[in-house]
């Protein structure tokens, strides 16, 4: 067993967030190596350290027992790393063989051209071969089949001839007919003297093709081994988590009427479900809909409602506008400043003033942009608006991501109490810890259908539940 | 920000430019004094050269501005204006020869709407392009530009030419239609328009909802979709078709008022000119107002410095691409300057 890459304590920050804390990482020839773990776990992170996309704080990357520096993925691909991304990166307009020459860059003598099927001995180029399957070099690359630009991927990962294949979720776009291909190709592919490194949240995907599994879970490495002798509820335990705490998932009696339903998801006053979903599952979508975001026929909810985007610079806040500006951005109706077509700004300043204060907000006024307030602050105002209007319903998406402790405290707080006032409120949070915090009652999402969780499931069905182990 | 600060980058942009111009006819032999006395005098030389050229010339910028004020707001970029202006000039001309039974209170109005109207459809097509195919509308309006240049080229060969048949060009409008003087000038209502416009838009942008949807829906699409549960094609698409309007309303102004008349080249790139007055005001209409005033003497002065100093006109253009490099340096500074978005 040759090690072909090692990835030794490997620590990444990414401002206050620890994103890889000490990981360590080997791979060897003939392994199909599975890296799973949750949203956020770090196993991207980990795979660009390994890819010279990302340069560690601290740690070192050692390939084919040679300490390594890698500057740019050019390093990387130099050494026979191919990574295999998340989203397509394939040029649509352009034609099979102009895409390899431009994965290739300035290394690639053979790229663009099928290889010659007479005398194939590397795993390399029999791979290649089969992955050439239905593909031509002129042909359009936007006018292919999903499975044929993903292979197309591979095709351009392996562009400058390589034994080490790095793919992050390569499964994820494909039919299941599609995936099983992709998978043995992968297998044999190993098996010729590859080495392949699988990011994938499936554990069927776990138990058809891997050797040895590595999870990661909140930047740290909770299990590495063969995968023999794994169980499911075993490695989901290692990805969720082991039960410190009891999910907190109770019927309360005094719940309100139904405030809001929309496609099987019904949520009724002073309750809070947590909707617990892998990246990917429609639950963005259901969200949305449900809070008049996006269209739904069939929705019925009472307004107001209140949303609180994921995405606090671009879809909550106007970071170059001021903050009474964004204010009345969520509340220009509210006829305290708004008559008819004409707006009173002096009103709108003199509320937004009141409100810094009662929600301690740092700023420097009403009049700063919101770009000048940090995360924590921005959120706090996105609150201060949401419940300005009082809400029947609030959907929030990943309402504490990127706070400090304090924030997320805060964040946490209003929305049970804005659930104690009679409000329905429904969580959605890529971080199942804080779904089982905060929720009174957990749902999950799973390829598009609302799942209900019964009440003291333990967290490993919840785990199940999410990544489709059951149905 | 005080006055003083809001004036230093245009009084900046201008000495530079004029600098420049004058180094740079020094340099080709001509006398850089006479000219520039030339161009001030042609500019605001006398009270007649200050209203009837100086005046005069920045009614369409100033329109046209304001119009390219509010789509570059919303985040549309019309280009097209030069198009749209003569759109309303060739409705302006069709009306205008057909009300002389009206009352000039009844005929002035009608040319002056239709002008309007005529400039909202030229961006008609660009506006359905955008909505149902994404097609950028700074491709669309700058296309249809050359389309309205031919049609303006087609319709003083065909209907609308002279009766007499022998030049390229309308016959005059009906009186009734044309737009009142100031005595001794030849500065038209117009210009009281225009700058009744600039603060009617004014208001627009700073105290009602439908200004401030504007400036959201430009800054920040998915915001205002998200948060501010707005329409934004809607808002983008009225926005466009509004400074259509406003271009073709200056177009019908410069028949009613200026030339009663159709022909070719009508405009000397007013509907370009006046995207760098609206973007050196940085898109706030009483800015747009005193932009269009200092371009408009530019455009005075230069005719005066080709006939008096024998400098050719297209010299100034010196200036005014001078004065626009410069505004949008400073817009780019103050861009860099601002504290960016803790994410």
């Amino acid at each position: 067993m040759s090690r072909v890459l090692e990835l030794e304590s490997i620590s990444k920050r990414f401002g206050s967030v620890a994103a890889l804390e000490s990981v360590s990482f080997d791979l060897v020839l003939g392994e199909v190596h599975g890296l799973l773990g949750e949203n956020g776990a770090g196993k991207s992170t980990l795979m660009h350290v390994a890819f010279g996309m990302i340069a560690a704080d601290a740690g070192r990357v050692i390939v084919r027992g040679v300490p390594t520096r890698f500057r740019s993925p050019r390093d990387a691909k130099r050494l026979g790393v191919g990574m295999v991304h998340q989203h397509f990166t394939s040029v649509p307009e352009m034609t099979v063989a102009e895409n390899l020459w431009l994965a290739a860059g300035r290394y690639g003598a053979e790229a663009g051209r099928r290889s010659d099927s007479s005398t194939v001995t590397t795993a390399g180029s029999r791979l290649r071969r089969r992955l050439w399957e239905g593909l031509a070099p002129n042909d359009i690359v936007s006018s292919l089949p999903v499975g044929a630009k993903q292979r197309l991927e591979i095709l351009q990962a392996l562009a400058v001839g390589g034994d080490i294949l790095l793919l992050d979720e390569p499964t994820a776009v494909l039919a299941p007919q599609e995936t099983s291909e992709l998978l043995a190709l992968l297998r044999d592919f190993a098996n010729g003297g590859g080495a392949v490194v699988l990011i994938t949240h499936k554990l069927t995907e776990v138990f058809s093709i891997v050797d040895r599994v590595t999870v990661l879970r909140a930047g740290r490495v909770q299990s590495t081994g063969p995968v023999a002798g794994q169980t499911v509820s075993g490695l989901t335990a290692a990805m969720v988590g082991t039960a410190d705490r009891e999910p907190t998932v109770e019927t309360s009696d005094s719940l309100g009427p139904v405030l809001a339903r929309v496609d099987g998801l019904a949520v009724r006053g002073r309750e809070v479900v947590g909707v617990a979903a892998i990246e990917g599952n429609g639950q963005r979508d259901l969200l949305r809909r449900m809070a008049g975001v996006l269209p739904a026929a069939g929705a019925e909810v009472i307004e107001p409602v209140a949303f609180i985007p994921e995405d606090r610079s671009t879809e909550g806040l106007i970071p170059a506008l001021s903050l009474t500006e964004n204010w009345v951005l969520g509340l220009a109706g509210d006829a305290r400043w708004r008559r008819g077509p004409l707006l009173d700004w002096r009103a709108a300043e003199a509320r937004m003033d009141q409100v810094l204060g009662e929600y301690s907000i740092r700023a420097g006024g009403p009049q700063a942009p919101a770009g000048t307030l940090s995360g924590g602050n921005q959120q706090k105002l996105i609150f201060a608006r949401a419940l300005e209007a009082a809400p029947r319903v609030i959907v929030a998406e990943n309402p504490t991501r990127g706070l400090d402790v304090h924030a997320t405290w805060f964040v946490q707080e209003r929305l049970r109490r804005a659930a104690a006032a009679g409000a329905a409120v429904v969580v959605y949070s890529s971080d199942l810890d804080e779904v089982l915090s905060l929720a009174t009652r957990l749902v999950v999402i799973s390829r598009r259908r609302v799942l209900q969780v019964p009440p003291g499931a333990s967290r490993e069905a919840i785990g199940a539940m999410m990544i489709g182990a059951t149905s | 920000m005080s006055v003083l600060v809001r004036l230093r980058t245009p009084v900046v942009a201008s000495v530079l430019g004029l600098a420049i111009l004058a180094l740079g006819l020094s340099a080709l032999g001509y006398d850089a004094f006479s000219a520039l006395t030339a161009l001030a005098r042609g500019a605001i030389g006398s009270w007649y050269a200050f209203t009837s050229a100086t005046l005069v010339r920045a009614v369409p910028l100033i329109v046209i501005g304001l119009g390219i004020a509010i789509s570059f707001r919303a985040g549309g970029l019309n280009i097209g204006a030069e198009g749209q202006f003569s759109a309303g000039a060739m409705a302006a001309t069709a009306v205008g020869l057909v009300v002389g039974r009206w009352p000039g209170f009844v005929a002035i109005p009608v040319v002056l709407i239709a002008g309007t109207l005529a400039g909202a459809a030229w961006v008609v097509v660009p506006v359905v392009l955008r909505l149902r195919y994404r097609v950028q509308e700074v491709i669309s309006t700058l296309l249809l530009n050359f389309v309205a240049e031919a049609l303006v080229s087609f319709m003083v060969q065909g209907p609308l030419q002279e009766s007499k048949r022998t030049y390229p060009q309308s016959d005059p409008i009906a009186v009734a239609a044309r737009l009142p003087l100031l005595p001794g000038t030849r500065l038209h209502l117009g210009f009281a328009l225009a700058v009744l416009l600039a603060g009617l838009v004014g208001i627009v942008f700073s105290r009602t909802i439908w200004g401030f949807r504007l400036k959201v829906v430009g800054a920040a699409p998915r915001a205002a979709e998200v948060t501010g549960r707005m329409d934004v094609d809607r808002t983008t698409a009225l926005a466009l078709l509004w400074s259509g309007a406003f271009a073709g309303l200056a177009g019908a102004l410069e028949v009613a008022g200026v030339t009663y008349a159709l022909f070719l080249n009508l405009s000397p790139g007013y509907g370009f000119t006046a995207i760098a007055v609206a973007l050196i005001a940085r898109l706030n209409p009483i800015g747009i107002l005193f932009a269009g005033l200092g371009f408009g003497a530019l455009e005075a002065g230069a005719a005066g410095m080709q006939r008096d100093a024998g400098v050719p006109a297209v010299a100034v253009s010196v200036v005014q691409a001078t004065i626009i490099v410069v505004a949008l340096l400073a817009v780019a500074r103050a861009r860099l300057a601002r504290p960016e978005a803790a994410a």
